[in-house]
């Protein structure tokens, strides 16, 4: 990896980041152990996983989903797992527990 | 010649703050530091100096308020001692990181405890790893020209680090001599205000501070490493300006006495001037002394020219550092770079004026006495351990 990063010489002085916005291209999925899978069958839609989210990686989308006893949803929620960290607020706040937190293998 | 008048050592730094055109001043008083601030506070309240004062709420928030507006560009000065400094210390190695080019004067001062106000190198000695150029004046006149050499050294853009400059508590600080005060027309004209590091701006965004994990942490440290190296080109060139303009000659290095002495005596601050003193008056043909002016980066060329030819070499260390191999700071920088160029030198490391306690004429007289009769001695005889001077026993 670090054959393809810039040599001492050519960086910035004071690790001052030049571009704004760079913070999107550091994936700290990395970070996570765990990661929260969402049972959209159990799933009621009431959004706290969304609104707890540090880290603003539940997705709320305008995606139609049936669930197996009928129930029909038009928004479905989903991981961000480019920046979810794993650290599994979502889990311990859904009502219903329809959020696992299954290990990472890798 | 020009004229001169008689300021206190914290009084020369403050009006060479002045001739700086310095924006920002922030500062948490401390003895015996505070008169420095006090003076610039009365400068900028009689409109004779255009700078914004903050008053802080500690030394950490001082340097960390320092650290922000350096950030936006604008030129910075503090100012502390002792537990001060102390407590700036995790800032110092922020400022140095983050290559912002704040000066800050350390009036010297021992660490607690026992709560002591008075002068040793404890403190400067604490923060000598911390990234920064530290250099240490022997008199006012050189504590004044001190900062007037930091700001051209550290807005240089081969350099952009702090630079701290120091002068001995109250030996110095609270004493008066004649002082030929650098204006500020000439100031600025050795020192011009430059922009010349990445500075905080909204139409040019960055990001300071900011994360550097284990794939990035590590180069800027080297970056960091070769910088302080290379500001002893920029001292050397500066100090070369300084004196053709002010008429003022410094080195990183100062030898005073006969160039083919045996005893030689290696020492910081206002000591030395002791040490001179007591040179011309004994006529002692026999003893050199070499003062360290630049402390970082340590001009290790010009301790190893001066000290090579020399018999026996003592070290004065106004610090001390229980539990290390050295026991003196200035003694262990010393000691390894005569090693690293293959000396094999006799080398005493005397601890000596510990919280104020003055070194005479006396005490010198002492040390050369020793240092005669260690000279004759097998280098295995000497001393492993430092000697104290004018403990009691």
């Amino acid at each position: 990896m670090s054959k393809s990063l810039p040599s001492w010489r050519e960086l910035p002085i004071g690790a001052v980041i030049l571009q704004p916005g760079s913070t999107v291209r550091y994936k700290t999925h990395e970070w996570r152990t765990l990661r929260p899978v969402i049972n959209q069958d159990k799933c009621i839609r009431c959004r706290l996983c969304w609104a707890y989210c540090p880290e603003g990686t539940i997705l709320e989308l305008d995606k139609p989903y049936t669930t197996k006893a009928g129930k029909v949803y038009n928004i479905t929620y989903e991981v961000n797992y480019d920046y979810c960290k794993g650290c599994g607020v979502c889990a311990y706040e859904c009502p219903v527990k329809a959020i696992e937190m299954v290990p990472e293998v890798r | 010649m020009k004229h001169k008048v008689p300021l206190s050592g914290n009084s020369a730094v403050a009006y060479a703050v002045k001739a700086m055109d310095v924006d920002v001043v922030s500062a948490y008083p401390i003895t015996p530091q505070t008169t420095i601030v006090e003076k610039i506070a009365e400068f900028v309240a009689n409109g004779e100096l255009d700078a914004k004062v903050i008053h802080v709420e500690s030394e950490h928030s001082a340097l960390s308020a320092a650290v922000g507006a350096s950030a936006t560009g604008a030129r910075i000065f503090t100012a502390s001692s002792s537990q001060g400094i102390a407590l700036m210390y995790e800032i110092m190695f922020i400022a140095s990181s983050m290559r912002l080019p704040i000066v800050m004067t350390i009036a010297t001062r021992a660490l607690s405890a026992p709560i002591n106000i008075w002068n040793d190198h404890s403190d400067f000695m604490a923060v000598s790893d911390t990234g920064w150029v530290m250099m240490m004046a022997e008199n006012n006149q050189e504590a004044h020209d001190d900062v007037v050499l930091a700001y051209r050294i550290a807005e240089d853009p081969r350099v952009l680090l702090p630079v701290a400059t120091a002068l001995d508590g109250f030996f110095m600080t609270h004493t008066i001599e004649p002082i030929e005060v650098i204006s500020r027309e000439e100031g600025l004209e050795f020192a011009p205000k430059k922009k010349t590091w990445y500075t905080l701006d909204p139409d040019n965004p960055v990001t300071m501070g900011a994360l550097g994990d284990p794939n990035w942490y590590f180069e800027f440290k080297k970056q960091q490493y070769e910088a302080l190296k290379n500001s002893r080109t920029v001292f050397d060139e500066a100090v070369k300006e300084f004196e053709k303009k002010f008429g003022r000659s410094y080195g990183p290095v100062e030898y005073f006495g006969n160039e083919d002495a045996e005893v030689v005596l290696v020492a910081m601050g206002h000591v030395s001037g002791n040490i001179k003193a007591f040179i011309e008056k004994t006529s002692a043909g026999n003893v050199g002394l070499l003062r360290v002016k630049l402390y970082r980066p340590f001009p290790e060329d010009l301790i190893v020219k001066h000290l090579e030819n020399a018999e026996i070499v003592g070290v004065i260390d106004r610090a001390l550092v229980p539990g290390s191999p050295y026991g003196g700071p200035l003694y262990s920088d010393v000691i390894v770079t005569l090693s690293k160029n293959n000396l094999s030198k006799k080398v005493v490391d005397f601890i000596a004026g510990l919280g104020g306690r003055p070194v005479t004429l006396g005490h010198i007289k002492n040390i050369v006495e020793k240092l005669e009769e260690l000279k004759l001695k097998p280098q295995k005889d000497l001393p492993k351990e430092p000697l104290f001077v004018g403990v009691r026993e």
